[in-house]
């Protein structure tokens, strides 16, 4: 077996570091390293022997060090940028480094991929690691030289002593460094950034050799001995349940070990109801399933359509809304008496991940314990669900983490493992569950759509005066689904008087869950594209209106539950350095435009513009982007986050051609011949900028984003008139004479 | 049905019913699983393989169809990662999730074999049925004219 990820997670390793929680950081959790006093087997499985100095960092007596990368990978590079914080204060040279993806484990803390938060968690913390290591390496050196410590000091992975010339490798020090007390981190210094040489260095990801050369690493590559491989039907119709299946003719099938229902929950992302088919081949399994019959009892939401859903957002869309989210001033009587008022009504629709590496999960249940071999982005929402429903002891639930084929908030959810898990409990062997891709599109938790109902007013100087949302949400249960719930403090609330915005939700039985930047990836093309019609309204140049808009306000903050900073000085950094990077002002002709637009998520401050040509007939083609963000004082791999921010910037232009249909209850697109994504011949050319600000380092897998959208529809808007209300973008006449 | 197959140098024998698809006979059979499964009906190439050379969906090619051809997969591209390509990926970073790189690389590889230095329009052309979902199309353009020059001897990888 090749696999990578197969070593026993049998007890946990653990860090000797004390004083790591908190950490400094502006927000959100730490790890939070547990602090045991015995080490037990080290989840750093390493190789040539050598010695563990804490659950991330190994010494091999071959010189090799070890570093453990615990957050998932799913594409945002986070297991090479993490190990680079370790190695730069372990003072390593990144050729001697290998870095190994380790399992589910407490001694690491939070391990999840989602939020762009990893960065912001783990600067610091990661950097104390190495170099607490690095002062136990440096106090053996010491020790054996009979030496003041403080006369040392370390270098590419050996410890020197300039006053004698003397010097030893880490691996010759590592056996005795292990046996030393861990020092306090909130005792040592930390490397000033002009001292880096791992840090802010473009390197190449770690698992590239292994990409290129085809190797065993995404969840669906993993293979044990003797496994089995499963698919699962669900009703088209979510959380319909099954009322009869053919199964003992699915079970006479060639190849197919057995076939059940699985009753499932009505947890709309956890464990559906289905019928399971294990076979001898992932092949096996898919014939076997052209052949299965399901009677399905399809439930309460079989006639939902997104056409029905269109006409309910509008019967309710001109009435108050059902929920208050803020109400600063009197926007409804400014709106009344203004001279210049925009009434616009801005529409977008459900759309899918679609990871390329479709949803899969590997699972064994042996001797009461269940072990899972899992692409994604919380595995321990896996254990949660597997205890919640089978009541299964957490401690007997192992979950190792492989590399993720895209994650892009799909794999927060867990429904996959538990569906596995359900399978492999009545299997006794290990099975692979395989979605298909059209299982993939059918069930995913989906980004909601939504209706915005906008007014805004302009005064005499083409200041917006007043601003109103009705924003009509998609939910389940009465409550908005994940990212279909607009924050009270969404700009351009806090910097206008006058201000309402309200929510009202449409019920629906559609899962819904985050897809990159939840929320902010539709509230920016809303919010940024309207500003543009109030500066067209009130004769503004847009660029000019927002930083008007911005105004010379420092940090704007909310008192109360959700207290949002936002740093208007940052903002106004990004919009005016995009601005002189684009050639803003630069005439161009009709048919061509640039399109402005920003947008503050995950901590992140971003502003792009767009260069767009629409021909006469229509045809609009995104030439360029310019990219400005702030994410703070360093940016830890340059080649990483220029990959995100291109990344970012190109699946915004491939969700704004992206929508699902529903009709009876079902998603309508079944695969990519449907449901196209954006391909080279429509890749913009990308230009990415990043303007350093003396704040703690935040994430990027996410901020550059939310601006794209609006930008390419303002640019539309400057090249042919053309104002793009509604998503996705071909639905819109952009011919032009 | 037993089938005996020519795959990267190699012969090797499978017993599996005629209408399996090579692409699972590679993943589920032999144990070469960088050849990825993505859509199953040959619009992602995420299963990009060369048969004779020629650049062919394995998911939509019935394990028969490949008796006698030479087939080659990603595994099979360079006997040690070093095709100018896999070189030029690594150098550039190319990939992001990294899923659908073994099918651009194979896709890529047919383009230069056939032009081997291709014009931004060339390769436009050649990796347009190429999905990738991550968007890494910039370092995917930037990964072969880079390689296209360590073909050429014009450029040292790093």
């Amino acid at each position: 077996m090749s696999t990578l990820l197969t070593q026993p997670m049998d007890r946990r390793g653990f860090l000797r570091i004390s004083g790591l929680a908190g950490g400094g950081l502006v927000l959100g959790t730490c790890l939070s390293f547990t602090d045991e006093a015995e080490a037990a087997a080290p989840v750093l499985k390493g190789a040539g022997g050598g010695a563990t100095l804490n659950a991330f960092v190994r010494i091999g007596s071959d010189g090799v060090v070890y570093i453990a990368a615990h957050t998932p990978e799913c594409g945002q590079g986070v297991k090479t940028s993490m190990p680079m914080l370790v190695a730069e204060e372990l003072e390593v040279d990144w050729r001697q480094v290998s870095v190994e993806l380790v399992p589910l484990d407490a001694a690491y803390g939070a391990q999840f991929a989602g939020g762009s938060t990893t960065t912001p968690r783990c600067y610091t913390p990661l950097r104390q690691v190495g170099a607490t290591a690095r002062h136990m390496l440096i106090a053996a050196a010491a020790q054996r030289w009979s030496v003041p410590a403080s006369e040392c000091r370390a270098e590419n992975a050996r410890v020197l002593h300039p006053g004698s010339g003397r010097s030893l490798g880490y691996g010759e020090l590592a056996a005795d460094a292990a046996k030393l007390p861990v020092p306090d981190a909130k005792t040592i210094t930390l490397k000033a950034p002009k001292d880096f040489k791992v840090i802010g260095r473009r390197i190449t990801g770690v698992d590239n050799p292994a990409i290129v050369t085809g190797q065993p690493l995404f969840g669906i590559d993993q293979k044990l001995p003797g496994m089995l491989y499963a698919v699962f039907e669900k009703c088209p119709v979510f959380g319909g349940k099954v009322l009869q299946a053919n199964l003992d003719t699915v079970k006479s099938l060639p190849g197919v070990k057995d076939a059940f229902v699985i009753e499932g929950t009505s947890n709309l992302t956890g464990l559906m109801p289905g019928v399971a088919i294990v076979a001898d081949s992932t092949w096996a399994a898919f014939s076997a399933r052209r052949q299965l019959k399901v009677t399905w009892d399809e439930g309460p939401h079989a006639n939902d359509s997104w056409t029905g859903f269109l006409a309910k957002a509008s019967e309710l869309g001109p009435q108050p809304g059902k929920q208050s989210l803020r109400k600063d001033g009197d926007a409804p009587a400014r709106l009344a008496a203004a001279s210049r008022k925009v009434e616009a009504v801005y529409t977008y629709p459900f759309i899918s991940h679609a990871n390329l590496e479709p949803q899969n999960c590997t699972a064994w249940f042996k001797d009461g314990v269940m072990e899972l071999w899992a692409p994604s982005q919380r595995p321990a929402g896996g254990p949660d669900l597997i205890n919640e429903v089978f009541g299964l002891a957490k401690d007997k639930i192992k979950v190792n983490i492989t590399r993720m084929g895209g994650g892009f908030g799909r794999r927060l959810s867990s429904d996959f493992m538990i569906e596995a898990a359900a399978i492999a409990m009545r299997v006794p062997a290990p099975v692979k569950l395989t979605w298909s891709r059209e299982d993939d599109l059918r069930h995913d938790h989906y980004r909601p759509g939504g209706v915005h109902f906008l007014k805004g007013a302009v005064d005499e100087s083409g200041a917006i005066a007043a601003w109103q949302n009705h924003f009509v949400t998609f939910g389940n249960r009465g409550r908005p689904g994940s990212g279909g719930s607009l924050s009270a403090d969404e700009f351009p609330a806090r910097f206008l008087p006058h201000y309402q915005a309200e929510m009202t939700v449409i019920d629906t039985g559609i899962p819904m869950g985050p897809w990159r930047a939840p929320g902010s990836c539709v509230f920016s093309w809303v919010i940024q594209s309207f500003i543009d019609e109030l500066a067209a309204a009130g004769g503004r140049d847009p660029v000019e209106l927002r930083l008007a808009l911005l105004g010379d306000k420092a940090v704007v903050s909310t008192p109360g539950e959700r207290p949002n900073a936002y740093d208007a000085g940052r903002m106004r950094g990004v919009v005016k350095l995009v601005a002189e990077k684009s050639g803003w002002g630069k005439p161009l002709p009709k048919g061509r435009g640039r399109g402005i637009a920003f947008h503050f998520s995950h901590r992140g401050y971003f502003a792009n513009v767009a260069e767009v040509t629409v021909s006469k007939e229509g045809v609009l083609k995104v030439d360029r982007v310019v990219v400005v963000g702030d994410v703070g004082s360093q940016i830890i791999n340059p080649s990483g986050a220029d990959n995100q921010v291109e990344g970012s910037i190109m699946d915004a232009l491939s969700a704004a051609y992206q929508e699902l249909d529903l009709e009876k209850g079902r998603i309508v697109q079944s695969n990519f011949h449907e449901y196209p994504l954006l391909r080279i011949t429509d890749a913009p050319k990308v230009e990415t900028h990043f303007l350093l600000t003396d704040h703690q380092p935040t994430g990027i897998g996410e901020p550059a984003l939310p601006p794209l959208t609006p930008a390419v529809c303002n640019a539309v808007y400057a090249a042919c008139g053309k104002r793009i209300r509604t998503l996705p973008i071909s639905k819109n006449d952009l011919r032009w004479s | 049905m037993t089938y005996t197959l020519k795959i990267n140098g190699q012969t090797r024998t499978v017993n599996v019913p005629s209408d399996t698809p090579l692409l699972w006979v590679l993943r589920d059979h032999l144990d070469l699983v960088g050849t990825k499964y993505g859509c199953g009906m040959g619009v992602c190439g995420a299963c990009t393989i060369h048969i004779n050379g020629v650049p062919m969906r394995s998911c939509q090619m019935p394990v028969g169809t490949a008796v006698g051809m030479q087939i080659t997969t990603i595994e099979g591209l360079s006997a040690d990662g070093s095709h100018p390509l896999q070189k030029a990926w690594v150098d550039e970073d190319v990939a992001q999730c990294g899923y659908c790189q073994s099918g651009q690389i194979m896709a890529a590889a047919a383009l230069l074999k056939a032009n081997p230095k291709p014009s931004d329009e060339d390769i436009t052309n050649a990796m347009a049925g190429n999905l990738c979902r991550c968007a890494t199309y910039q370092r995917i353009r930037q990964g072969i004219h880079r390689a296209a020059e360590l073909a050429a001897g014009k450029a040292v990888s790093s």
